[in-house]
């Protein structure tokens, strides 16, 4: 026996739409992962192709020198003025005694970089015990050596297409073959400033000056910003003044960074004579680079915290302000704090207004203060990607690396304090 | 209540006495008349208020509505939606100051302050004059932070032994204390919708107010934690005046002791509760509890 229940003529109306509808609902949950599907795997290649490229920066090669600090190089009183240059060459003549001509002679000291002068003047003004003695010492290799021996030359085509030659080539294996060659890890990357040698070029220098530009730029523009948002959404006369200038806040954020960054360089440069290339200089024109962006997420911050909130806090006789500093801003602060973190996050990308205050200049020095001039993550990409140099290449995907590591840093502090500060109400 | 109180000192203006109004308990006030009738006023009132309208840009919210707020007694507030009832609840402590574009005119004293003088403040106002809202609005912190915030900030206590006294009583009078003293650390905003309704009673009280208003409190509670309330109101009484906005003639006739009928921002009719639903003497009132309209 059959038993089709009644089904009134309205239910089959809705069931004659149901599949219409229900299709409508898969049809954009396919799309949806779709879109989520591309992002991922352009995220993933991004992210390969910069850990693939950068990766074997974090290795430098060096080669090992069976050094004779002779007593004869160090007759003068001043032991740092001691020609070590002539060292290194001599250690290496006597590590290859059959090289003769000259042009030979400077073809082998190519190989050691000119670093490895001052890693021996180093080693002796700290231990002037050393002088009468012979250590086996590792030196860096020069970038081209570097990039031979990881694999980034190819030393099958001619050689006059090559940066190394069949003679260097061979001493390179002769080094090899005595073990006196090898990569480690590279340590001077992490805490030298930038160079003109790519084995002496690290990324610290500018993570410093991108430290002490972001510092500068939060300093200023967390506290300036939140008061302007409490100030405008819970204090200011709702009249065409505050109209005006929510508009030109909103029109703020949409300018182009690099028109700040002029800004900066005629008010704070030319006009009040602040240092150029300086993160002093650098964080204030990101601080006018964010403060937009603070302001309104504060403003959508506060206007989130329900008004039953402050109505209660009023009610039994709080004044404004207490109503404000009490209730308000715990609640607003989580959404603050997250538009203070994309605010960040913008900052230490930023390029372009660093360039126009002079932030782009050649920096060897690790910044000490934020007078001191220096240049930020992003600007040291711009100008590694720049050089033409073989090694930059992998030098500059791995400060790419240490930018997303230094942003993925920041993100993480903000998710923790947003979680903080975060209550339900 | 002080029944000695001289009653030639009680203001009582002619203007009661219009064309419209009527003499005799039979006639009723016809729809028209705009007049209040009925007994606005009582001795040795604890507010008062004359003449007074109240305006929302251009619009007119509130308009020449005189009435008073007797001691120990609970004045419900009535009349449909839009009348006007919130309105003038929120002249009593000022709260209407927070809306930019509304304008209180008019006099309205507590204990013979005026309370729209530019002298005075509104921080002490809203301390003598509480307020518990219709949609329970605890603190998102502790019961104990939610009933000690407003002592602290007044400066009613000195040490921390006297703060938890006066939360302990503050939550008492509320008939709290038993269910959430052995929580009082955890957030408000975790208890029962009813429970939450009267911590802001709690909150309310703490401050020893002279005046506590409600606009609709029971509004979003079930029947269980509304009868709660009520008989929590009623207790309150003996130390509190309290002003209460319900749309449930049930809750007003249950609670108040003088009931105000509003209409369209005019307060059509004042009188003791009982005589309010049982004989009221205008047109629009018999109207409104009668269910003609609402
Ligand atoms: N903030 C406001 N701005 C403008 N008009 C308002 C505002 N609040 C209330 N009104 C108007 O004032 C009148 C009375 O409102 P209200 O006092 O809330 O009525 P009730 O509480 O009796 O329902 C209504 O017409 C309402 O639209
Ligand atoms: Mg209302």
């Amino acid at each position: 026996m059959q038993n089709t229940p009644q089904q009134s003529p309205i239910t089959l109306r809705i069931n004659a739409g149901l599949k219409k509808r229900y299709n409508t609902e898969k049809r954009f949950k396919r799309m949806g992962i779709s879109a989520i599907v591309i992002a991922m795997t352009f995220l993933v290649f991004l992210f390969g192709s910069i850990i693939s490229n950068g990766y074997t920066a974090f290795q430098q090669t060096y080669i090992q020198l069976d050094v004779s600090f002779d007593q004869t190089f160090f007759t003068g009183e001043n032991l740092a003025a001691a020609n070590f240059p002539g060292l290194v060459k001599k250690t290496l003549y006597s590590m290859f005694p059959d090289v003769t001509s000259r042009n030979d002679k400077k073809l082998l000291t190519q190989l050691v970089s000119s670093n490895a002068a001052f890693r021996l003047m180093g080693m002796v003004t700290k231990d002037p015990k050393l002088i009468g003695t012979t250590q086996k010492i590792w030196v860096l290799a020069d970038d081209d050596v570097d990039m031979l021996i990881k694999g980034h030359y190819d030393r099958n085509v001619a050689e006059s297409n090559r940066r190394i030659n069949d003679k260097q080539l061979a001493w390179i294996d002769a080094l090899a073959a005595n073990g006196k060659i090898t990569k480690k890890f590279n340590t001077q990357f992490f805490t030298s400033g930038d160079s003109r040698e790519p084995e002496q070029a690290g990324i610290w220098g500018a993570t410093r000056g991108s430290i002490y530009t972001l510092f500068i730029a939060l300093a200023l523009s967390f506290p300036i910003g939140v008061a302007a948002a409490i100030y405008l959404e819970e204090f200011a006369p709702n009249n065409g003044w505050t109209d005006l200038i929510e508009i030109n806040i909103n029109n703020l954020a949409a300018v182009p960074s690099i028109i700040f960054g002029l800004l900066g360089l005629a008010i704070f440069i030319n006009f009040w004579g602040m240092p150029r290339s300086t993160p002093l200089v650098g964080g204030l024109v990101l601080t006018l680079v964010t403060l937009p962006t603070i302001i309104i997420a504060g403003r959508a911050a506060l206007k989130s915290v329900p008004p039953s909130i402050r109505e209660a806090a009023l009610g039994i006789g709080a004044s404004k302000i207490q109503m404000v500093t009490h209730h308000v801003l715990p609640l607003a602060m989580p959404g603050m704090l997250t538009g203070t973190i994309i605010g960040m996050a913008r900052a230490l990308g930023e390029t372009a207004p660093l360039l126009m205050i002079g932030m782009i200049a050649f920096i060897v020095d690790i910044p000490g203060s934020v007078t001191d001039p220096a240049t930020v993550l992003p600007v040291q990409i711009f100008l590694w990607a720049d050089s033409p140099e073989r090694a930059f290449t992998e030098k500059t995907s791995a400060a790419i690396i240490m930018l997303l590591a230094f942003l993925m840093l920041m993100n993480g502090l903000a998710v923790y304090f947003r979680n903080k500060f975060e209550r339900k109400w | 209540m002080d029944l000695t109180a001289d009653m030639t000192n009680q203001p009582f203006p002619t203007q009661l006495f219009g064309d419209d109004a009527i003499d005799t308990a039979e006639e009723k006030a016809k729809p028209s008349s705009r007049q209040t009738v009925g007994d606005p006023f009582v001795e040795n009132p604890r507010m008062i208020c004359r003449d007074v309208y109240v305006y929302y840009a251009e619009k007119c919210a509130i308009n020449n509505v005189s009435i008073d707020v007797g001691r120990n007694e609970v004045l419900a507030m009535i009349g449909p939606s839009g009348c006007g009832k919130s309105t003038f609840l929120r002249c009593l402590n000022r709260m209407n100051d927070t809306v930019g574009t509304c304008r209180v005119e008019g006099d309205i004293r507590l204990d013979d302050m005026n309370i729209y003088d530019p002298s005075v403040d509104v921080v002490p106002l809203r301390a003598s004059v509480g307020m518990v809202f219709q949609k329970p609005n605890p603190f998102p912190k502790s019961i104990f932070d939610n009933v000690a915030y407003g002592p602290k900030i007044h400066g009613l206590v000195s040490n921390k032994t006297e703060l938890a006294e006066i939360v302990e009583t503050s939550l008492t009078k509320a008939g709290l204390w038993n269910e959430v003293k052995d929580r009082l650390h955890e957030p408000g905003t975790g208890l029962s919708g009813g429970q939450q309704q009267r911590l802001c009673i709690a909150r309310a009280i703490a401050v020893s107010p002279e005046v506590i208003l409600m606009d609709e409190p029971c509004s979003a509670l079930d029947p269980i934690a509304t009868a709660k309330v009520e008989e929590l109101i009623a207790e309150l009484r003996e130390q509190f005046s309290i002003v209460i906005v319900t749309h449930a003639m049930q809750q007003a006739a249950r609670v108040s002791q003088r009931t105000a009928y509003f209409h369209l921002g005019d307060l059509i009719e004042v009188g003791p509760t009982d005589r309010i639903f049982t004989n009221p003497r205008h047109q629009l009132t018999e109207d409104y509890i009668t269910g003609r309209f609402g």
